[in-house]
């Protein structure tokens, strides 16, 4: 038993990080082999972060400025998505938006997972804290998130940077009570009772008895809070919360759209398009990973699908 | 059961006063001079002063928030910066879109959601499984604006069967009024029923795996009384907690849905008092909405208590 609490053989347990990367990294392309639905979201996805970065460079023309000879084309070969109120390509501000949606994406979900995760612990393990904290996470929790981001935007302004943290104050307060319910549940198991007993402290069972235990419930959420945070990123632009106007997002593109129905179905479609196809593939991998991850529920599926 | 329910009231009470907190807070400590607001562009540092003092801005953060309470509990939600009225009169009239809108979404959403997760449940593993749940995946990754968007154009503006905007209200008949949040109603109970139907299948096949389920199948009963009798029920639970989180989806949904097509309600209120940095109706807007989703999950707790009287020790 005193083994447990041995740090060298400890660590000896678990395989090296390079080695558990390769080995999740080659389990992910074996899944994707097998799995045409997860194999082509994780390709959206890889293209999607691969405009994020490199779209201003392949776009074609100036997205910022305004053209109005050529305003509200239809799509055609030199403007593929067309143009619009102002004569700025489609195509062009739609790949560049993919930057906003993914940075503001990312950022939200790393943000919130880490804040979250972290809290959950180490509140865990405080009663007093604990309800006190949970009092905060109740009544943040108790507003609609976008209707909370829209009053936090208007009183400290909008920016990319504030649009990360009005989103992410929700984001938190969920990953917080999510996290901390899976704890919770698992302080109670026998072998966390047994590193007590032996003598571990209690941050060393947090780190190397709990987290790792809870890793799967945490990235399945991620992919969740990700999905949630492209789309409430699209619906603070369409609401003229977000980036000013000049700056492409796909939610700004998608409300410009909406004012030139008649003649310019175009510049609201494409941009609608790619928010749902990439928040879709999110999704779609969530689901994917979840039933990778979870044993108990893959026995589950295989089950229903013989009843 | 009413020791239950005044349980859960009690339960309730401190979440409401933490959001009427945070509200306040958030206001409070937010950059925008709310004298400025009110003087405007040419104001001069004595009339701002003037006016901070008139209105008690001047005084300590808990006497205003106590204050701010107080007036809450006596159902008086302040008073607007904009237009200088009561918050309660300018909320009033805006009801009746809202709730209208809210009433017929959660209704045909949890008819549309329930009935298609039956049915994929019933049929699992089959073509018509499949595609409802794909459907169900689709509604679930769509924006609400964007569908709301292409709706219009299919309908409003190709098709001409419905107004582009222009709400009507009940005063105007049901049929017209019917007929005027048609789109609205359709696009948001589409995308909530996507959820619903997709949580009603999983708890209903969880269900049915159950050792009670054989042994009703083995008496004899028919595969329908199985599924509406024996499964059901038991599977209400997880579907009555979605319905509960989709209307604070709806609170959400209602925001984007208002602001296209034009609804006068209390999304479009909040909208516009941002715009205005009206901050006043945003604590008021911020408050009513999470009160109201608070009473909501106040209510499905009830419904548990209801389908499993379990719960209720």
């Amino acid at each position: 038993m005193a083994v447990i609490s041995d740090p060298a053989t400890e660590w000896q347990l678990a395989p090296p990080v390079s080695a558990r990367l390769r080995g999740s990294l080659g389990a992910t392309y074996r899944a994707a082999r097998r799995d045409k639905v997860l194999a082509a979201s994780i390709t959206v996805l890889l293209i999607g972060l691969f405009l994020a970065f490199f779209a201003p460079t392949l776009a074609r023309t100036d997205y910022e400025r305004t053209d109005p000879v050529n305003r509200l084309l239809g799509p055609s070969t030199d403007h593929w998505f067309g143009t619009d109120n102002w004569g700025r390509d489609v195509f062009d501000r739609t790949i560049v938006g993919t930057r906003l949606s993914f940075l503001v994406g990312v950022s939200v979900t790393v943000v919130s997972t880490v804040i979250g995760v972290s809290v959950a612990l180490v509140i865990s393990y405080f009663r007093l804290l604990d309800s006190i904290i949970m009092r905060v996470v109740d009544g943040f929790l108790a507003f609609p998130t976008i209707l909370l981001a829209l009053a936090l935007i208007s009183l400290i302004g909008p920016s990319v940077g504030n649009i990360i943290i009005a989103l992410s104050v929700t984001a938190t307060a969920g990953k917080i009570r999510l996290v901390r319910g899976a704890v919770l549940s698992l302080r109670e198991s026998t072998y966390v009772e047994a590193a007590r007993a032996v003598g571990v402290p209690v941050p060393r069972i947090l780190m190397l008895h709990v987290l790792p235990n809870i890793v799967s419930i945490i990235i399945v959420q991620a992919t969740f809070t990700l999905a949630g945070a492209i789309l409430a990123e699209a619906s603070l632009s369409f609401l003229g919360a977000g980036v000013p106007e000049y700056v492409p997002s796909w939610g700004n593109i998608i409300a410009t759209g909406q004012g030139y129905m008649q003649v310019g179905f175009h510049i609201s479609f494409f941009p609608g398009l790619f928010l749902t196809i990439t928040v879709l593939a999110v999704v779609l991998i969530g689901d994917s990973i979840r039933d990778h991850l979870d044993p108990k529920l893959r026995g589950r599926l295989k089950t229903t699908a013989h009843s | 059961m009413w020791r239950y329910i005044a349980q859960r009231v009690l339960v309730s009470i401190p979440v409401i006063i933490m959001v009427g907190i945070i509200t306040f807070t958030l206001v409070y400590i937010g950059p925008g001079d709310p004298a400025a607001i009110i003087a405007g562009d040419e104001a001069t540092p004595e009339i701002l002063e003037r006016i901070r003092h008139d209105l008690g801005f001047d005084r300590p953060f808990p006497v205003q928030m106590g204050e701010w309470f107080l007036n809450l509990l006596r159902g008086d939600l302040g008073t607007s910066y904009f237009s200088g009225r009561e918050i309660t009169e300018l909320i009033t009239p805006r009801l009746q879109p809202t709730l209208s809108l809210g009433f017929q979404v959660v209704v045909l959403s949890t008819i549309i959601g329930i009935s298609a997760g039956m049915l994929a449940a019933w049929k699992a593993g089959t073509r018509l499984d499949k595609n409802l749940m794909i459907f169900a995946v689709l509604g679930f990754a769509t924006p609400g604006f964007w569908l709301a968007f292409l709706t219009i154009w299919v309908f409003a503006v190709n098709l001409g069967w419905f107004p582009v905007i222009g709400y009507k209200p009940l005063s105007a008949g049901l049929i017209p009024h019917l007929h005027s949040m048609f789109l609205p109603v359709m696009v948001n109970s589409i995308l909530a029923s996507a959820f619903i139907s997709r949580i009603t299948r999983s708890a209903m096949l969880e269900v049915l795996r159950e050792d009670y389920i054989r042994t009703a199948r083995a008496k004899g009963a028919s595969e329908f009384s199985v599924f509406l009798r024996h499964a059901f029920r038991p599977s209400a639970i997880p579907v009555a907690t979605v319905i509960g989180a989709s209307i604070a989806g709806l609170a959400t949904g209602f925001v984007l849905t208002e602001t296209i097509f034009a609804i006068p309600g209390l999304g479009r209120m909040l909208v516009d008092a941002i715009v205005r940095r009206d901050y006043p109706i945003i604590q008021a807007l911020l408050m009513v909405v999470a009160t109201v989703l608070i009473g909501v999950n106040l209510i499905v707790d009830i419904l548990y208590a209801y389908i499993d009287p379990r719960i209720r020790y």
